[in-house]
């Protein structure tokens, strides 16, 4: 594109113009701001402002006990609260050295996945309607809200589930649970193919995607970025293959990628990656035993279960200490990391030997992701800023934390 | 079965091989590898552990600190390697003294350190040689203090 041309105007050549795109702004998806240096309509340079939702999560967590704590990791991507009650369960579990029972595995892995699915439905919906493909959006979101009561109706909550607590889950599922999830799944696909009839050949789709955004591999890697966003610029990574975590090694998918490094590649990636979601959740389905235990039982650290609590006093001094007190994990630090919808989601955990983590620290996914949006749309449209933005799937909760 | 696990890490044998005095300790934990550096060698050695062909430690996952008040060397900072070539992960720490903590960047060799270590200097206050713009990114431009360090309370700071 040409950026070169000066246009003389009353008072001399005209100057690059500073636009504040943001914080309140429909299509930056909460609270980002983005400075752009336009010429005319032309991006010369964007320097993403953030903080406007920092709240301190990670200094909160040093005064809480580590079950505490996980109320607080919902709150990071409201979008996938799952996602982040797996990576801090993770690292607390082996931090301690905790084996969680294959049954909680399994359900922890059937829900995360659905979570995926919950969270690139969301993507999909705002990214199509800030490109004006408004229909994709009514679409997802209907079939959003049935995922939302399977959380619901498993967890008591919607949103902020911390259904998943160290060493196992809250709570066992309601007995025929898997019923409602199969219900959604088998109805899926063929909503996907009616997200895609709406959006793949969609010549104005195409239009507004192909090309735009383009990030090479060795781009994507310099500057950190993961998940979709770098499958799609044809990198194969994914802990979920390459660090399994919770029994993923067990379960037959396959990574996702595209080559172009476009906006149109990322909407390839999700979609295809919503796919395989179904597939790890229809073999989660069958490795899931109808009764089991949900938790571990290790002594001092899990709380001993009703039953055990009300009728000895071993269970009930337990219990009692577990929850006032909290348990202490050896010395150390991991980290641990999980491949949440939005790419690597680390969680970094020191234990002075106390009940209360030292320090922790989420390496969060949009956080780094969000840092390539200038590579993304520099030399670009302003109109393609919009796409840029879409297409990176930040959570600004995340970002900011 | 420590030992194993550090002889199994072909990163700090390489290291090791590359330069004897550069590793100043290694601990292993929960099948994690640490390599613990002199602070002023930490550029090179990321360099070399960025390039060697048989690493390739090309991404660059985190940056966290550890603020270890009242101990001196009172700050860790911990940068987590990643190589998607060779499925490794390594963690290199430096250890910083509590007057005037500061350190060079590495943004020369991976640009995503660029925000992690805004981020480490908005929040624990070190300050990174040769950073191409060192602003705090989380808290307000005009804030005072540094809320992640130790000696910085919970509540009740205003």
């Amino acid at each position: 594109m040409n950026t070169t041309k000066t246009i003389e105007t009353a008072t001399g050549p005209a100057q690059p113009m500073v636009l504040n795109m943001g914080p309140q702004h429909p299509s930056t998806h909460g609270v980002l701001r983005v400075v752009l240096e336009l010429d005319g309509e032309i991006v010369l340079s964007a320097k993403p402002d953030i903080g406007y939702l920092h709240t301190g999560i990670e200094k909160s967590c040093e005064s809480k006990t580590y079950s505490q704590c996980i109320t607080l990791t919902d709150r990071i991507d409201y979008l996938a609260p799952l996602s982040n009650n797996l990576g801090f369960c993770l690292a607390a579990e082996k931090l301690i050295g905790i084996e969680v029972p294959k049954r909680a595995q399994y359900i922890r892995v059937l829900l995360t996945e659905l979570t995926r699915i919950t969270s690139h439905l969301v993507w999909l919906g705002t990214h199509a309607i800030d490109l004006g493909a408004m229909t994709v959006f009514l679409y997802s979101f209907r079939e959003r809200e049935e995922i939302m009561k399977i959380y619901e109706y498993v967890s008591g909550q919607r949103m902020m589930t911390s259904y998943f607590r160290i060493g196992g889950l809250a709570l066992e599922p309601p007995p025929d649970w898997l019923d409602r999830v199969r219900r959604v799944v088998d109805a899926m696909p063929a909503h996907i193919d009616e997200y895609e009839t709406l959006l793949t050949q969609n010549r104005i789709w195409m239009a507004r995607t192909i090309g735009v955004g383009k990030l090479s591999a060795e781009d994507a890697i310099g500057l950190g970025v993961s998940g979709p966003l770098l499958r799609a610029s044809g990198v194969p990574y994914d802990v979920r293959k390459v660090f399994p975590y919770s029994s993923y090694d067990e379960f037959d998918f396959e990574v996702k990628t595209q080559t172009g490094g476009d906006c149109y590649a990322r909407y390839q990636v999700r979609v295809a990656e919503m796919r395989e979601s179904l597939k790890i959740i229809k073999q989660a389905m069958e490795k899931i035993e109808p009764t089991g235990p949900f938790r571990a039982e290790v002594q001092g650290i899990i709380p001993p279960s009703r039953e055990e609590m009300k009728t000895s006093i071993e269970g009930l001094i337990y219990h009692f200490k577990i929850f006032t007190e909290g348990f202490a994990p050896p010395q150390g630090e991991v980290y641990q990391a999980i491949e949440s919808p939005r790419g690597e989601l680390g969680v970094f955990m020191a234990s002075d030997g106390s009940a209360k983590p030292y320090r922790v620290h989420f390496r969060a996914p949009s956080f780094v992701n969000l840092q390539s949006l200038p590579a993304l749309c520099v030399g670009r449209l302003i109109a393609d800023v919009v796409a840029c933005i879409g297409t990176t799937d930040i959570v600004l909760g995340e970002v900011d934390r | 079965m420590e030992s194993q696990e550090i002889a199994r890490n072909p990163a700090v044998q390489r290291l090791q091989a590359w330069d004897k005095q550069v590793v100043a300790e290694v601990i292993e934990f929960r099948g994690e590898t640490t390599v613990v550096l002199p602070a002023n060698r930490l550029v090179g050695v990321c360099e070399f552990l960025a390039s060697d062909p048989s690493l390739r430690f090309t991404f660059l996952g985190d940056l966290t600190t550890v603020d270890r008040f009242p101990l001196e060397p009172r700050f860790e900072l911990n940068y987590q390697l990643l190589s998607i070539e060779k499925v490794l992960r390594l963690r290199l720490r430096v250890k910083l003294a509590g007057a005037d903590p500061s350190i060079q960047t590495v943004t020369g060799v991976w640009p995503t350190a660029n925000w992690h270590e805004r981020e480490t200097f908005d929040l624990f206050g070190i300050r990174f040689h040769g950073h191409p713009d060192l602003r705090r990114i989380l808290m307000p431009e005009d804030w005072e203090g540094y809320p992640l360090r130790k000696d910085y309370p919970v509540e009740g700071f205003r």
